[in-house]
Parts: C-alpha cells; structure tokens; sequence
C-alpha cells in the first residue's frame, strides 16, 4: 500500500506490504538504521523515534497507521530540534559522550529519542509513577527517581545508567533536574552528583 | 506476521461494517495486537484502523467525564481533571507499562489487552485461550502472573490491565456502537466474562461491536488510592494491585469501593467487600475481615499461592490509608 511519510524533514513516498513495521520501514526501506531493533516486541526501547513529536516504540507500530506524520529519528533529532523551544536538549547527543553514557551504543539512538520526549513530557507536566502530588500545583522536579521512572522504557545492558542520567541532566536547561542526581532518600555523593559538563560548550572534545 | 489488508474506515459506521466480517480486528494503539501478531498468536485477515475516527476526545459530561476510546493512556493519565477527580485512574495508568507505550497504548485497547500468561502466548503449547479445547499448560505449569480468583478448570489467565481496575472502582461504563448503529452501555462487571469453559471468548462484544467510549460517573470517594505491587519498581505488570476509591462521614466509612488487579481472570470486584466495609467504623478486625472475604474462594497454584496473604496484606494497608 502507498503512504506518505515525513522523515526528518523530508517527504518520503513508500508502497510497502501493511505488515511492515514503522522500525522495519526506517531501516529497510529508508536506510535510516539509527533507530535498533532490539527485542522487536517494545520492551528495550532501542527503536524510540519521535512520532508527532512524541516518544514512541517504532517496532510495535505498523508504517502505515502513520500515514502522512511527521517522524523524527536519531538522524534528524538536531535539525528538528534547533530553533524550536526545545532547542537545548539536543546537547544529549555531545553529553552522552562527554558523560560515558554508553558502551556497546547499541540502545544509545533509542536512550537519546526517548529522553528528548521524556524532557517535554516533564515540561508540560505531565506527572509520573513517583510524582507526589498529581495535582500539578508542586513544581515538577526531576531528581534521580523521576529521571529512572520516565526512562525504564529503555534498557541498557551495558548498564551506563548514571551516565545516561548525567547527560539528561545536562541536556535539560530548564532546571527541572536541579539536583537531579541526588537520591531522594541519600545523601549527596560528590563523584556522581557532579556532571562532567563539556569544557568549552560546542567543541569537538576536551584539548586542555 | 500472517498477510493482512489494512483499512482505514470513513466513519464509526463504516468501522462497524468492516469490523464485523470475517477475520476483521481493530486497532488504534497496536501495543499489544502487532505484538501478538508478530508471535501469530492473532492473525487477523483485516485490519480496521481506528485512529482517524475522533475518538480521541476527553469531555465532561455533567458531573462525569466521557473518554474516547482512542484517547492514548499517557493523555488521560495526564488530563488535569482526571488528576484532581479522579486520581485513582492517573495513577493506575501511570503505574502501567513504560513512557512510550503510553504514548500510544488506547482506552478500548487496555480493555481488551489479552492475558500475559506466557502458555498464551506460545504456540507450542497447548492453551484454551489460543486454540479451544487445546488444554490449559498453566495448570500444573510455571505460574505467577496467573489468577486466583475467577478462574476455571480450563484457564487460569489473568487480566493484567492497571487501568481497568481503576475503572472498576469508579463504576466506569463502556460504551458500544454495533454494526446497526445502536449505542449501548455496560460496567466492566458486565462487559468481562469469566473464562468457564470458553475461555477463548472474554467479552461481551459481538463482531463489529465497537467501543466507541468510556464514561466515568461523579466519583463517590474523595479518597482514592492505586497501589501497585510487583516484581520490579517500574515496567512492570501487578503481581497485586488494589484500587480503592472511599469516603468517610463522620468516622465511618460511607462509602468503599476496592478493585484488585493481579488476582482475577477479569479486573476483580467483589461486592461483598464493599458491603462489609460500608457503613463501619475502621478496624484492623474489620479490613481483616474485608480480605477474607476476597480471598475466600480463591484457586491456588504453587506459583501463586503468595497471592492470597500479599493481597489480604495490601488491602489492609491501603485502607488503613484511605480511612485516615
């Protein structure tokens, strides 16, 4: 069947069999193989792209209910994010490096669009899990709970865990995760509480 | 994944006609149906596409709230009058699956998510559910995320929905549109059926039955509590859960109504759990007595004989919360 849809910015026109998956369309028929495919039934994460702006598991969505929106992934995340209100979160890409949020890399793509929708998901208020109070009227703070709450839909099994927080961290300008890497319930810890920010701010690494 | 044709319907009317034939299934979220039908456990022929419909509206209706059946779970969680109403629901939906599902996951399609039972979702082994008459390989199998209330001889399966259970303590109704046009409503105590000996057939609705909606009445209780208990901290599904929605007056308990999910083949409600508890004074005595009474004429496996002292004990802590 035909559908239309734009990618990254860019209108692509596809004729795929209806079986075809929004993850299987990217990688097979677009090229674009940043999005993984990792367990394929939506319990790793590692194919999150950005629906409609919107965090979504590509694996467990068919191409063609998609027909005509907008999807953004890894590939395009800066582009679509620049110039927007939510400009400031692509430094994720630059601080998941600087802050060792990764190993093997292999749920980085998926880790990096899910954080992007987990971060306006916040901003507008939306509550979690482990909000106290649903009523929206305390200020949203995103210490390391929230943080580990909002992103257990993405696993990394080279377990950088901290370091995909500091660089969550990092990537949210706002103030929402003021403080975010203190335990609610423990004391601080000066090695993990300090985000390793990058030296000069949009450089291509630390030359002293 | 078997060939499909997929469509998307003009209308409700026309998703009812083409939802009616013959191997014909909708979807709107697809967390769980692409899910299964990569697995073949669902094959259907058709696929009716219920995303255009507007169905994704959240609107008050008098003292109450009428929810489309397409409205995504991480939007009605975050709705600010469900949150202020009837946080009982936000909180069960948040409690349930990770931020993406959320994302998409649907009203009517957390109703009718299938059971997790890792036997129905095997095609190798035999299950009622899957294939009739088959046999049931959780009996005398590894169990845990099973039921202990509401089962029989021939499925064991548990409903594994947060949100449903929330719903059933809210006295929530669900709204149909068949292929005639007919609307009809129905509680989710009507709308499930226990499994018996079909245990393959687990609702109400006929082919091109269409839910179309929900709508949640004034809520009765201003205390209202979802707790969640289960085998991680996040993504998990319950192994218990208990939904309490009550009001006190004058130190006694006016008005109870308890939910529990984990347990039963359906979102379970008992009656006569409300009942002893109305009208009360608080007690330890008393939600002891509230949980014997749930717990009464439960079906235990070795796998989830823990069930029954983790439930009792969960419920008592809820209320001792509720009533203070």
């Amino acid at each position: 069947m035909k559908i239309s849809l734009d990618v990254n910015g860019t209108r692509q026109d596809l004729d795929l069999d209806p079986r075809v998956t929004l993850l299987d369309a990217l990688r097979e028929h677009l090229g674009l193989t940043g999005a993984k495919k990792g367990c394929d039934h939506g319990q790793c994460g590692a194919c999150t792209v950005l629906v409609e702006g919107r965090r979504i598991n590509a694996c467990l969505s068919l191409a063609a209910m998609h027909d005509g929106e907008e999807v953004v992934t890894i590939e395009g995340v800066a582009d679509a994010l620049a110039g927007t209100n939510d400009a400031r979160f692509a430094a994720i890409q630059r601080a998941m490096i600087d802050n060792e949020g990764l190993q093997c890399g292999y749920c980085t793509p998926g880790q990096i669009c899910s954080a992007i929708g987990m971060l306006r998901e916040a901003a507008a208020g939306w509550p979690s899990h482990v909000t106290d109070d649903l009523t929206g009227e305390g200020r949203l703070r995103l210490d390391r709970e929230e943080m580990s709450e909002r992103m257990s839909g993405n696993l990394c099994r080279c377990g950088c865990y901290p370091g995909i927080l500091a660089a969550i961290r990092i990537a949210d300008g706002s103030g929402l995760t003021d403080g975010g890497l203190r335990s609610r319930n423990s004391p601080p810890d000066p090695l993990r509480d300090r985000p390793r920010l990058h030296s000069d701010g949009g450089g291509d690494g630390d030359k002293a | 994944m078997r060939p499909f044709d997929f469509t998307r319907p003009a209308d409700r009317d026309d998703a009812c006609l083409k939802g009616r034939a013959e191997g014909a299934a909708f979807v709107a979220g697809g967390t769980n149906l692409i899910d299964l039908m990569k697995l073949e456990v669902m094959t259907p022929a058709h696929l009716v596409d219920l995303n255009r419909l507007g169905l994704d509206r959240i609107e008050e209706e008098g003292e109450g709230l009428s929810i489309g059946a397409t409205v995504r779970n991480a939007d009605l969680a975050a709705d600010p009058r469900v949150r202020h109403r009837w946080p009982v629901l936000s909180r069960a939906l948040l409690s349930g699956a990770s931020g993406q599902l959320r994302n998409r996951a649907t009203t009517a399609g957390n109703l009718l998510q299938r059971t997790r039972c890792p036997y129905f979702q095997d095609r190798d082994t035999p299950c009622n559910k899957r294939t009739p008459g088959s046999g049931c390989s959780a009996l005398g199998g590894e169990t845990r995320n099973h039921a202990i209330l509401g089962t029989s001889e021939h499925c064991i399966a548990l409903h594994p929905s947060d949100m449903a259970v929330a719903m059933r303590a809210l006295d929530t109704e669900i709204e149909v549109q068949d292929p005639d046009g007919r609307m009809r409503s129905m509680g989710l105590d009507h709308f499930y059926r226990l499994p018996r000996d079909t245990p393959h057939i687990e609702t109400r609705l006929d082919p091109g039955d269409l839910i179309t909606g929900v709508r949640l009445p004034a809520p009765q209780g201003d205390r209202q509590i979802y707790r969640k208990v289960r085998d991680r901290a996040s993504y998990a599904f319950a192994l218990v859960s208990v939904a309490a929605v009550v009001r006190m007056e004058g130190g006694k308990i006016a008005h109870a109504a308890l939910a529990f999910g984990g347990i039963g083949s359906q979102p379970w409600r008992d009656i006569e759990v409300d009942a002893v508890l109305t009208g009360e004074t608080p007690s330890e005595a008393l939600f002891d007595k509230a949980g014997e009474i749930l717990t009464q004429g439960a079906e235990v496996q070795d796998g989830t004989a823990f069930k029954v002292p983790l439930v009792r004990r969960v419920l008592a802590d809820v209320l001792r919360k509720a009533v203070t």
